[in-house]
């Protein structure tokens, strides 16, 4: 089958749907690939870079004739008449937007996949192209901001005086939020996240960054991977919080969105206007109305001395790196929609993830698809009481070693009482030897463990002095066995010591 | 006729003088050195020896709390056991030397050749093997202090009976124990736990049986039928007590056959009366049980746990959990991995020993490091087949030991950490160890690879480790799977590199 690469048309779309380096993966599984004319120009793909990579380059009409079509955006209405019935095609749609095109395609037997349909499961990952454009969508707010704002980001002590650090907060901590955490503390700025799923607090702390607490308790996971609408009381709080940090930070990047719905306001006019002059406030959530009350789409507005930046493109911002991204996102699904690597692609319904993406299939639309739960959080366990973790450990308590030393004392003051005098001594040696090789064990470091037991196997060899002293029996049967454990204990003694010297041999400090 | 009489008994008395010339011999160049004091009045002397050595084998442990000091302290022991031996042949009371000789010789030949012979990842049969000898040197002690000791009676000689008993007990479970542990190191028996019907209470019956015989055996004031039968009582106890524990155990079963090893030593000195031993079998007892201790607490598991039965009894796989799916990774996107990494932590396992991986790692961490990239090990309490084995096993492919840590040094250093490569291990990175409470190994201290920013798997295949558990690691989104024999991974890294 033919893939065709088109040229994106949408204004400011400096994505396409297929890096050169994906192309020589598709030609392995068997495709025929076919380029419009400087359909990478943008992402600095050029088309003998293509060519080299083994695609053809072929006339705008000739690749949308293709069988399958990696595409970027949705097709418009104009671009859909020039796709051949019956050939698939893969890319973002957002097919609750566009229910008529979605309806448009199905007359014309247009198979589509949503590239944003990918079901957030782990087997999946590899294809979800909305966290690979989040992450970049992240970063690039971060880049945004710093071009912005005024200063430094990282605090330096210079010879003309101290430059403290920036101050960033993150409002919401997914695949966006976590990669402007990570480049906003790779800056150096001090860096607050803060989300309303509590599990993605170790996610945060891990990145380095401080996780905002709330002290409130709300189940704020929807099972299916996105965060889902809170409640008022909670909201309450959660603006108060806003609004002290807001006085306090540099730079808010805001990434709260809401699948298929308005993306919930977060910053006030008056948290705006509580900001040093100066600030930023990126919003990543601009094309969904925005999480601030003053952001405007696609636009960098200055309100109150604060500038406000709502670019919905900022993944075609890094065109080069988020069509890698996306064409190895498109290819990973191509694998698994052509797992014979025979060049044909079969929609197999079995397969969850096909499911999924698939919103039209030969006429029909298969959308939306039935739910997939994917536990990702932690769900309401159905498991009656899981067996408690273990029991805290025991810890002797000072009483219970008190009691211990004074029963051992009545035990051995009882014993020195009626055992004869002779063995008490060597009673008292053992207890004595007992205490020392406590004390000198534990200080044996972990690494030297094999060479302590073969050294403690050398020299409990020291039994053969027991032989020793009974060999000289004129019964011959016992001078017999003593001869012989004489023998196996000398075993012991010879090969513990010379086994040690030769593992000691083999530690070395660097040189 | 008579010229033959006369030769034969020439020769019978020239043989039957010949020992006690050589003993003569003996005592008299001893008193001409000045090292014995001639007979009647050595004891002191002897029993000063005996202090000496015993303070050098404390000396000896001590020194190897460090690496550096770590060989002195071999010196100390072999000095100790030098100056215990001379001291005890030199007394006068013991005769036979030649005997002594020969059987000292041919054992110490017998231990050079296994100990230069030994592969170190052999190391645990061997020290499984040396322990049996000193369990049935124990025996053998205790069997000769019964035939022939010197009168006593009372209270003495119940003691000495009780002593006796206790010393063949020990030293029976002992050999027989390290048998087994042997033979399932070694392979030839099963590693799987023995699981016979009702073996805690054939445990429980063995126990009160030898109870029962030894209040028989002090009441007759000794008696070798009932010393008889408790011996094979023993042995098969020791026996069983290791055969039912399964093959992730063996390092605490190791570790505990050395502390038996250790009391039944210290046993025989009580029935000899002899301070020495009893010192040097308190040493050994009390390390090895500290290491059982610390093995056991490196699984999560009580000792009685271990001892009563093996890992996998009570283990319920589900294997209906979707984990995910896990990513393959291949050796030269490793190499580039390493390359852009500046930090890089390998945890081994067992696994790698076994591949024999553990040269081509340390060439792979000697160009890394000449990259100017860190790397270090993380080893697990444990990883191997006895504590510290993978240490040995690291210092033998010539690692240097500075930058192998333990698992509480670098447990959280792994979010700083770019690359973690985790080579033949499996329970020791398991997460669910302490996120699933349900999981068999929940509570478990592991190595925290996952929050390393790259983690790689090497492995043979997706079939989980000795504990019988899925590792969820590896389906993690940062884990990548390296598949194939570990050394022949490695070495493809190697040469991408």
């Amino acid at each position: 089958m033919q893939i065709g690469i088109v040229k994106e048309t949408v204004a400011n779309e400096s994505r396409v749907a297929a890096s050169p380096s994906s192309i020589s993966q598709l030609l392995k599984l068997n495709f025929t690939v076919a380029v419009e004319s400087n359909a990478g120009l943008a992402a600095s793909f050029s088309d003998e870079a293509y060519e080299q990579a083994g695609a053809s380059i072929l006339s705008s009409q000739d690749v949308w004739q293709s069988d399958i079509l990696f595409k970027v955006n949705p097709p418009s209405e104009q671009e859909v008449a020039k796709i051949k019935s019956g050939a698939t095609v893969i890319g973002f749609f957002w097919p609750a937007q566009n229910e008529a095109l979605m309806k448009l395609m199905a007359d014309k037997l247009i198979n589509v996949l949503a590239m944003d349909s990918v079901p957030r499961i782990s087997r999946a990952q590899s294809m979800d192209a909305l966290s690979s454009m989040a992450n970049i969508a992240g970063y690039r707010a971060v880049v945004e901001a710093s071009h912005t704002f005024g200063s430094f980001f990282t605090g330096q002590i210079t010879a003309a005086g101290k430059v403290p650090p920036a101050k960033v907060m993150i409002i919401g901590a997914g695949v966006a939020g976590l990669a402007a955490l990570g480049t906003a503390g790779s800056l150096g700025a001090i860096v607050r996240a803060f989300d309303t799923r509590p599990e993605v607090k170790e996610q945060i702390e891990s990145m380095g960054a401080e996780f905002l607490e709330l002290d409130f308790e709300e189940e704020a996971g929807s099972g299916d991977g996105y965060a889902k609408v809170m409640s008022k009381e909670f909201i309450a709080a959660e603006m108060a919080l806003f609004a002290e940090q807001a006085e306090e930070v540099d730079i808010i990047i805001t990434t709260a969105m809401i699948p298929g719905k308005p993306a919930p306001k977060l910053i006030t006019a008056e948290m705006v206007k509580s900001m040093k002059p100066g600030s930023v406030i990126v919003d990543l959530a601009a094309l969904g109305g925005g999480n601030c009350e003053l952001t405007e789409m696609d636009k960098a507005v200055e309100v109150h001395g604060v500038t406000i930046i709502g670019y919905t493109d900022m993944p075609s911002r890094l065109p080069t790196q988020s069509s890698n991204l996306y064409s190895n996102n498109i290819l990973n699904l191509i694998k698994l929609l052509c797992p014979e690597k025979d060049g044909q692609i079969a929609l197999n319904f079995e397969d969850e993830i096909i499911r999924n993406v698939t919103v039209t299939k030969e006429g029909e639309i298969t959308w939306p698809p039935p739910p997939v739960q994917v536990s990702a959080a932690p769900q309401v366990k159905p498991v009656a009481a899981p067996a408690p973790l273990k029991e805290p450990e025991k810890k002797s308590s000072g009483m219970g070693k008190h009691l211990m030393l004074l029963i051992g004392g009545l035990f051995f003051g009882w014993m020195s009482m009626v055992a004869p005098p002779d063995f008490m001594q060597h009673f008292t040696v053992f207890i004595l030897a007992c205490i020392i090789g406590y004390y000198v064990v534990w200080n044996v470091t972990h690494a030297l463990h094999t060479p302590l037991m073969s050294v403690t196997n050398a020299i409990s060899g020291i039994i053969v002095v027991g032989a020793l002293l009974q060999i000289s029996s004129s019964n011959t049967v016992v001078m017999w066995i003593s001869a012989f454990a004489v023998l196996i204990a000398f075993i012991n003694v010879v090969g513990g010591f010379v086994v040690t010297k030769r593992m000691l041999k083999m530690f070395r400090k660097e040189d | 006729m008579s010229a033959f009489n006369l030769i034969k008994t020439h020769t019978a008395q020239a043989s039957e003088s010949l020992t006690d010339k050589a003993a003569q011999v003996a005592q008299q160049a001893g008193e001409k050195l000045g090292l014995i004091e001639p007979a009647a009045n050595n004891m002191p002397l002897i029993n000063g020896a005996y202090f000496v050595a015993a303070i050098l084998f404390i000396f000896s442990l001590v020194g190897l709390s460090k690496q550096e000091s770590a060989e002195h302290g071999v010196w100390y022991g072999i000095i100790g056991m030098v100056i215990a031996l001379v001291a005890t042949i030199a007394n006068p009371t013991v005769t036979n030397v030649q005997t002594i000789m020969i059987a000292m010789v041919v054992g110490g030949l017998i231990g050079t050749w296994f100990a230069l012979r030994v592969e170190m990842t052999q190391m645990p049969e061997l020290v499984a093997m040396l322990h049996s000898f000193v369990g049935l040197a124990a025996v053998a002690v205790g069997f000769n202090s019964f035939l022939e000791h010197e009168p006593m009676q009372g209270i003495m000689l119940n003691i000495h009976l009780v002593e006796v008993f206790l010393g063949v007990f020990i030293g029976a479970v002992t050999f027989t124990g390290s048998v087994v542990a042997y033979g399932k190191l070694k392979g030839i028996f099963s590693s799987k736990s023995l699981m016979l019907p009702h073996r805690h209470k054939l445990n429980l019956l063995a126990g009160i049986v030898s109870f029962a015989l030894m209040i028989y055996f002090v009441q007759q004031q000794g008696h070798m039928t009932a010393l008889l039968i408790m011996t094979v009582i023993a042995l098969v106890f020791g026996w069983h007590l290791v055969a039912s524990i399964g093959g992730a155990d063996m390092p605490v079963v190791v570790s505990m056959l050395n502390s038996y090893s250790g009391w039944a030593a210290a046993a025989a000195g009580f029935l000899l009366g002899n301070d020495l031993l009893i010192v040097t079998g308190a040493l050994v007892g009390s390390s090895g049980a500290i290491l059982s201790y610390i093995m056991c607490k490196a699984m999560n598991r009580s000792f009685i746990s271990v001892i009563a039965g093996g890992f996998g009894t009570d283990v319920v796989v589900d294997s209906d959990h979707d984990y995910g799916e896990h990513v393959e990774i291949q050796a030269e996107e490793v190499a580039e991995l390493l390359k852009n990494a500046k930090s890089v932590i390998i945890t081994p396992g067992y696994g790698m020993a076994v591949a024999q991986a553990q040269y081509p790692v340390y060439e792979m961490t000697k160009k890394l490091r000449d990259k100017g990239i860190e790397v270090r090990f993380g080893i697990h309490p444990v990883a191997g087949r006895l504590p510290g084995h993978m240490n040995v096993l690291l210092a033998e492919a010539k690692v240097p030991y500075d930058i192998v840590l333990e698992m509480d040094e670098l447990n959280d250093d792994f979010p700083e950490t770019d690359v973690v490569l985790v080579i033949g291990a499996n329970d020791t990175v398991n997460p669910s160890a302490m996120e699933d409470p349900n999981s068999p190994i929940a509570g478990m201290p592991v190595l925290k690879v996952w929050n390393a920013k790259q983690v790689i798997a090497f492995k043979r295949s997706m079939n989980p480790g000795y504990a019988g558990v899925q590792n969820p690691l590896f389906f993690k989104e940062n884990t990548s799977m390296l598949f194939g024999d570990a050394k022949a991974s490695v070495d493809n890294i190697v040469k991408a590199l």
